[in-house]
């Protein structure tokens, strides 16, 4: 059984790292402000589809793993990713049944949030950035969340079945 | 976690607020040990690691469009490059022999003067990859790290000027940040007279401002500004920045001064070390 389980898992691991790696594709710097939050997303979508296997834990584990990538405060990204996913999981059940748009929208507010989460962190530790860099990635993040669910929907199914 | 009945009753994740809230207290704990004092540099260094492969791989694709470029390149076009690297090899050959005389000129005054012996450090070339880091600052990463001797606040300069410093070593990457990051401040000296001053990062790769200069400072369009080597992280002398706008306005009581860096920071793929002899720790000046 725990092999098999284990397979189905192997898409949920592999999207994780594709998406951990987009966060330090290299971008042209006028377009790097619009790099979507793709870890949040992946895990967010993961956290509301199989909420028993991925919630909290592993949201905070690739926090801090993109802590260290990317310089930013120990436990940072973690705290954030850590928020958001607890209130998915929450609202999993809720989420689940709401239409496209109406779910994109709630995307919308989770991103905010984490970027808020972010921003307040940094204006703590005395981090200074322009305002463009927390709200381009929650308009970019929210473009992107439809056709991301598509993609990760295929996917969920193999996940799910049997689980 | 019984994960092997999760859909027999969805709606109750064990212990799900407790572990949140664990976790969160846990991050504000981290957060508050990293910013106080570098209590956690071994629990990066150790992350570090399991980074670096998939850093590897998010550079491989950049690495390999460079090494095609290299080798698809015509035998024409590297004879152009060939014969253009040669004169100025020739060219850079001439001014060393004349630089090495000026230097044992030097020298020599020097110890007229019993003036300290300058320091000029050891150098090595090191690459910077394509990884994007820290979202919220000017940070380039650097494929060398402790092991090959690197340490925090060590000064970064390429081919026509300072690009910035280390701010923390890694096994085998580092990260720096770039002199145009807002929080990042240069103590230079216009080369023309010798005037002190202080250069911040405005968060514009092509714009470093000088606010502490007063209305009637001797500054003008145009001036180089070099490192002072006040800071301790530099050495002195290296350019940094030229003066492009000065606007002196009566009723305030600094002049709004801006300069361009001399080293291009959006484009730099090659950097120089600069390894000072006796560096005392931590004097970095950011």
């Amino acid at each position: 059984m725990s092999n098999a389980r284990a397979l189905r898992q192997l898409p949920v691991l592999i999207t994780l790292l594709i998406a951990f790696m987009l966060m330090m594709t290299p971008m042209p710097a006028a377009a790097a402000p619009f790099r979507p939050d793709w870890l949040a997303l992946v895990l967010v979508f993961w956290a509301m589809t199989v909420p028993r296997s991925y919630s909290v834990g592993i949201a905070w584990l690739f926090g801090i793993v993109l802590d260290v990538a990317q310089g930013t405060l120990l436990g940072q990204h973690a705290l954030a990713l850590c928020v958001i996913v607890y209130i998915t999981v929450k609202f999993h059940l809720l989420m689940r049944v709401f239409p496209l748009s109406q779910l994109t929208a709630t995307i919308f507010a989770l991103l905010a949030l984490y970027q808020f989460l972010l921003f307040w962190i940094n204006g703590v530790a005395g981090v200074t950035a322009p305002a463009i860099d927390y709200w381009g990635p929650v308009v970019a993040g929210t473009i992107v969340w439809p056709f991301l669910s598509i993609v990760l929907s295929g996917l969920r199914y193999r996940v799910q079945t049997g689980g | 976690m019984v994960g092997s009945q999760s859909n027999s009753n969805p709606a109750r994740i064990p212990a799900l607020g407790f572990r949140a809230l664990a976790l969160v207290v846990l991050s504000i704990l981290l957060m508050w040990l990293d910013n106080r004092e570098h209590h956690l540099d071994a629990v990066r260094r150790a992350v570090g690691v399991a980074v670096y492969p998939v850093q590897i791989v998010v550079d491989t694709p950049a690495r390999l469009w460079s090494w095609l470029r290299e080798n698809s390149a015509s035998k024409n076009q590297l004879q152009l490059e060939n014969s253009r690297l040669r004169t100025e090899s020739l060219i850079t050959r001439g001014r060393m022999q004349e630089l090495e005389a000026l230097k044992a000129e030097n020298d020599r005054l020097r110890a007229m003067l019993d003036a300290r012996e300058q320091v000029r450090g050891e150098v090595r070339v090191a690459g910077i990859m394509a990884v994007d880091a820290n979202p919220y600052r000017h940070n380039i990463v650097l494929d060398v790290g402790s092991r090959e001797g690197v340490y925090d606040g060590q000064a970064i300069v390429d081919a026509s000027g300072v690009v910035g410093q280390v701010i923390e070593t890694g096994l085998t990457t580092s990260q720096a940040i770039l002199i145009s990051d807002p929080d990042h401040a240069l103590p230079v000296v216009v080369n023309r007279n010798g005037l002190r001053t202080v250069a911040f990062g405005t968060g514009e790769y092509n714009r470093l401002s000088l606010p502490f200069l007063a209305n009637n400072a001797d500054i003008e369009t145009g001036d180089l500004l070099v490192t002072s080597g006040l800071g301790g992280a530099f050495p002195s002398g290296y350019p940094v920045a030229v003066v492009d706008k000065v606007t002196r306005l009566p009723q305030e009581p600094f002049a709004e001064v801006t300069a361009t860096p001399a080293a291009a920071l959006d484009q730099v793929r090659e950097v120089m070390l600069i390894w000072t002899r006796k560096q005392d720790d931590g004097a970095g000046d950011e």
